[in-house]
């Protein structure tokens, strides 16, 4: 595969980086990746990708865009109100960067799709919103043995780890369940500062980039925790677990399974009242 | 005795993680506890003693991304 004289224009400041070069650029030509979620997370990761010149971008959403979601899930724009989310970003995906092959998914990801899914791509980027579909992920990656980035965004704090399966520390080799239904507050009703989306989103793009370009020291057996209210990032050391029950010494989970949802909505408004 | 607790130096009195943590009004099922690096399983945060110099990390839940 050569590019064309309009493709080195496009990626020539990636090309000018010793570390991407040409042979990196085509790399990225040929990656693929799945972005859970085409959200808050999803958005601006997955614009940072398609610009970058990743060949193939998976979106997996069911949802439609919400007036309320535009705060922060900046692919989707007002004229999207009431459109499918992954319809919508692959529009502004294509407009972007029209080399980019974008595989739309209108569905939810769920033990019974999870595996095949990610078994067709090179990264997986997390961008959900609740604790079920996290540890779906985090499973699903797993048994498939693909690299994840995970992310989470709540009120003025952000989180982000690389997951290497049976190389790294796993989400559950920190957290080993979901929370308690209702105990935590795990979607938007809590509210969440839009800015953390791009910031916390454009740090999994990077993170996925680097896995997919070989080059630096990815945020493996860490958590890189992010305080708006400071402007402050913390580094957490993780390490595996031989008590996880995933990729522990003595696993108790080897299939797929959905957890079921948290009542967050519920319990936050009778905190409010 | 001093400790560390999400990076922070705490004088705190002598206890127990749990014990530490009913004192800050956390539920113990709303964080994973490290100790010095290591993840403490929920069973045995009512058994282990905190101790001079110990790092502590308390991780709470973040789910959001949408
Ligand atoms: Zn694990």
């Amino acid at each position: 595969m050569d590019f064309t004289d309009e493709q080195i224009t496009r990626y020539s400041r990636h090309i000018l980086l010793p570390e991407v070069g040409g042979k990196g650029q085509k790399k990225l030509a040929k990656a693929r990746l799945l972005i859970v979620g085409a959200g808050g997370l999803g958005s601006p990761a997955a614009l940072y990708l398609a610009a970058a010149g990743v060949g193939t971008l998976g979106l997996i959403d069911s949802d439609a865009v919400d007036l309320s979601n535009l705060q922060r899930q900046i692919i989707h724009h007002t004229p999207d109100l009431g459109r499918s989310k992954v319809l919508s970003a692959k529009e502004k995906i294509r407009a972007l960067n029209p080399d980019v092959n974008v595989v739309t998914y209108e569905d939810r990801l769920l033990a019974r799709n999870a595996l095949e899914l990610v078994r067709g791509y090179d990264v997986v980027i997390d961008g959900v919103d609740n604790f079920p579909a996290k540890f779906l992920i985090n499973d699903a990656c797993y048994f498939a043995e693909k690299p994840l980035v995970h992310g989470g965004i709540l009120r003025f704090d952000g989180r982000v780890t690389t997951i290497l399966p049976k190389k790294s520390a796993c989400y559950r080799c920190v957290f080993r369940n979901p929370p308690p239904p209702g105990l935590v507050a795990s979607c938007q009703e809590a509210g969440v500062i839009g800015v953390l989306a791009g910031i916390i989103g454009t740090i999994q793009a990077t993170e996925a980039l680097k896995l997919v370009l070989g080059i630096g020291r990815p945020l493996t057996d860490r958590m890189l925790d992010f305080d708006a209210r400071r402007t402050a990032f913390r580094e957490i050391k993780t390490r595996r677990n031989p008590n996880c029950p995933l990729c522990g010494d003595h696993p108790t989970i080897t299939e797929l399974v959905d957890h079921e949802e948290t009542e967050c909505a519920v319990k936050v408004t009778s905190d409010i009242s | 005795m001093v400790v560390r607790i999400n990076g922070k130096s705490e004088e705190i009195q002598g206890t127990t993680v749990l014990d530490l943590l009913k004192a800050k009004n956390i539920d113990p099922h709303m964080v994973a506890v490290e100790l010095n690096d290591k993840m403490l399983e929920r069973d045995h945060l009512a058994t282990t003693a905190v101790k001079e110099g110990d790092q502590l990390e308390f991780l709470f839940y973040m789910g959001g991304g949408r």
